[in-house]
């Protein structure tokens, strides 16, 4: 099984490698929107540093979904996921590679060019360090939670209008307890506690998220 | 026991059964939503503080429940519909779906207008109205997912998980916003033993839950029984159903 899993997920990054726009793209659609952001406030307003965790929160899920609808459509085309179906193994370490390949591809990135954003926008350096821990256990929850959604409408002509539907609702507490790790950080306190909100909400989301998801799958063949 | 269920989900049974019985839900809710109404607005004295204002809770409390409860038993009909793969429990995920979305604006739209003269704003960030308005994305949610499937089945399904994935995620959105924030005040009515509400306050508000209880179950059945029917259109026993209108004049 693990067999299986290795070599599904040495597959998606040897693809990423190919086609290099795919995951390029993102942070440079992240960098943007943050630099928007600020051009919409006053010139060196001391008040964003206040919503620079919002704003570097945000600007991540909306950066993440931009690859998305892509990530089981190809597969799914021409038809290679359906044999992942018939395989021994069944589909879920193919699943859980596609998974945690998007991750790889997209929220490791995004998490680590937040770094310099954040400074950018004026947040403490002692608060880095926090921001990066919450967007490092809060952004695998956005790669579960949409490779859910994306597996849900993967037959779907229009799917990439309906998945930031279906995938922002579904992440509120992530960005309520990352952003408010960072908060409480910025005041001063001890962010422990919605650290460990956001690594529980991870656990119990790798655990349900990629079961959901093989099970959407198997629903848009029938 | 087994059987029996096994009648109830084959369509045309539910079909006849429901027909019998949703003009009596009917009358029922008309029955209760009326005498709540009355004894709500005109017969209940006004709160010693809110004044007239808290007339609101009449509409307010029985459709944020139902928001909740519809949810619940939207995600426990796509249960049923997933592991036993029942064809009626799927028309009831995607019939309970507009309906509970409906209840969902009623108590948010209800809730700003009590808001404006109790808290002078129409709207606050906290807890209780957050997850009721996040309730509501995943409504909105579901109905365009549904909508985007041309084979009814597939969709159906598909909602079905959506709606179990979002019970799992009500709670947590719940309690992370209630971490968050929260201005609401608390509950008057669920105090077991002695309510903080008075009696001539409450049997309105009682009757008015399950008036609008008796309402949705009566949509519903409706739009189940519509959904059957189209899904159902080329089968014999719908001919059938159609032939016995037209004989009785119905058509």
């Amino acid at each position: 099984m693990f067999a299986v899993f290795a070599a599904a997920l040495r597959r998606e990054l040897r693809l990423a490698a190919r086609h290099k726009g795919d995951w390029l793209l993102p942070p440079l659609f992240y960098l943007i929107v943050v630099t928007l952001f600020a051009l919409g406030g006053k010139p060196n307003d001391p008040q964003l540093s206040a919503f620079a965790p919002a704003v570097l929160w945000v600007g991540v899920l909306l950066s993440a979904l931009l690859n998305l609808d892509r990530l089981f459509r190809a597969d799914f085309d021409d038809g290679t996921l359906e044999q992942c179906f018939l395989g021994a193994q069944g589909a879920m370490p193919v699943v859980y590679a596609k998974l945690i390949g998007h991750w790889l591809l997209g929220g490791l990135p995004l998490s680590l060019i937040a770094a310099p954003l954040a400074l950018q926008l004026d947040v403490p350096a002692t608060v880095l360090p926090t921001l990066l821990a919450g967007l490092l256990l809060g952004t695998p929850m956005l790669s579960l939670i949409g490779g859910f959604a994306a597996a849900l409408t993967v037959g779907l002509p229009r799917a990439a209008v309906l998945l930031p539907v279906l995938v922002l609702p579904l992440i509120g507490p992530v960005v309520i307890f990352g952003a408010g790790a960072a908060r409480a950080a910025a005041a001063g306190l001890s962010a422990a506690g919605p650290l460990y909100l956001l690594a529980s909400l991870l656990v119990a989301g790798l655990c349900l998220l990629p079961l959901a998801a093989t099970v959407a799958l198997r629903n848009s063949f029938d | 026991m087994w059987t029996w269920f096994h009648r109830l989900a084959s369509p045309p049974t539910f079909y006849r059964l429901a027909d019998r019985y949703s003009p009596w839900l009917a009358v029922l809710s008309l029955l209760l939503i009326g005498y709540g109404l009355v004894g709500g607005l005109w017969l209940a004295p006004p709160d010693y503080q809110q004044g007239d204002a808290f007339r609101i809770i009449y509409v307010h409390v029985p459709a944020a429940w139902l928001s909740l409860s519809g949810y619940v038993a939207m995600a426990a009909a796509a249960a049923v519909a997933i592991i036993w793969r029942i064809k009626l429990a799927e028309c009831v995920v995607v019939a309970i779906a507009p309906v509970g979305a409906s209840f969902t604006a009623l108590a948010l739209i209800t809730g700003m207008l009590w808001g404006k003269p109790m808290w002078g704003k129409y709207w606050v960030w906290d807890a209780r109205l957050t997850s009721e308005l996040v309730l509501l994305f995943l409504y909105l949610g579901v109905l365009g997912l549904n909508r985007a499937f041309e084979d009814p089945r597939a969709g159906a399904r598909a909602c079905g998980l959506l709606a179990l994935v979002g019970v799992v995620n009500v709670p947590i959105v719940h309690y992370s916003v209630e971490w968050w924030n929260s201005l609401h005040q608390g509950s008057t009515v669920s105090r077991i033993g002695k309510p903080a509400i008075a009696a001539s306050m409450l049997w309105p508000l009682l009757s008015m839950t399950f008036g609008c209880m008796a309402f949705f179950g009566w949509a519903v059945l409706r739009r189940v029984q519509n959904d059957v029917l189209l899904r159902e259109r080329r089968s014999t026993w719908v001919a059938a159903l159609l032939g016995e209108r037209k004989a009785a004049g119905h058509v």
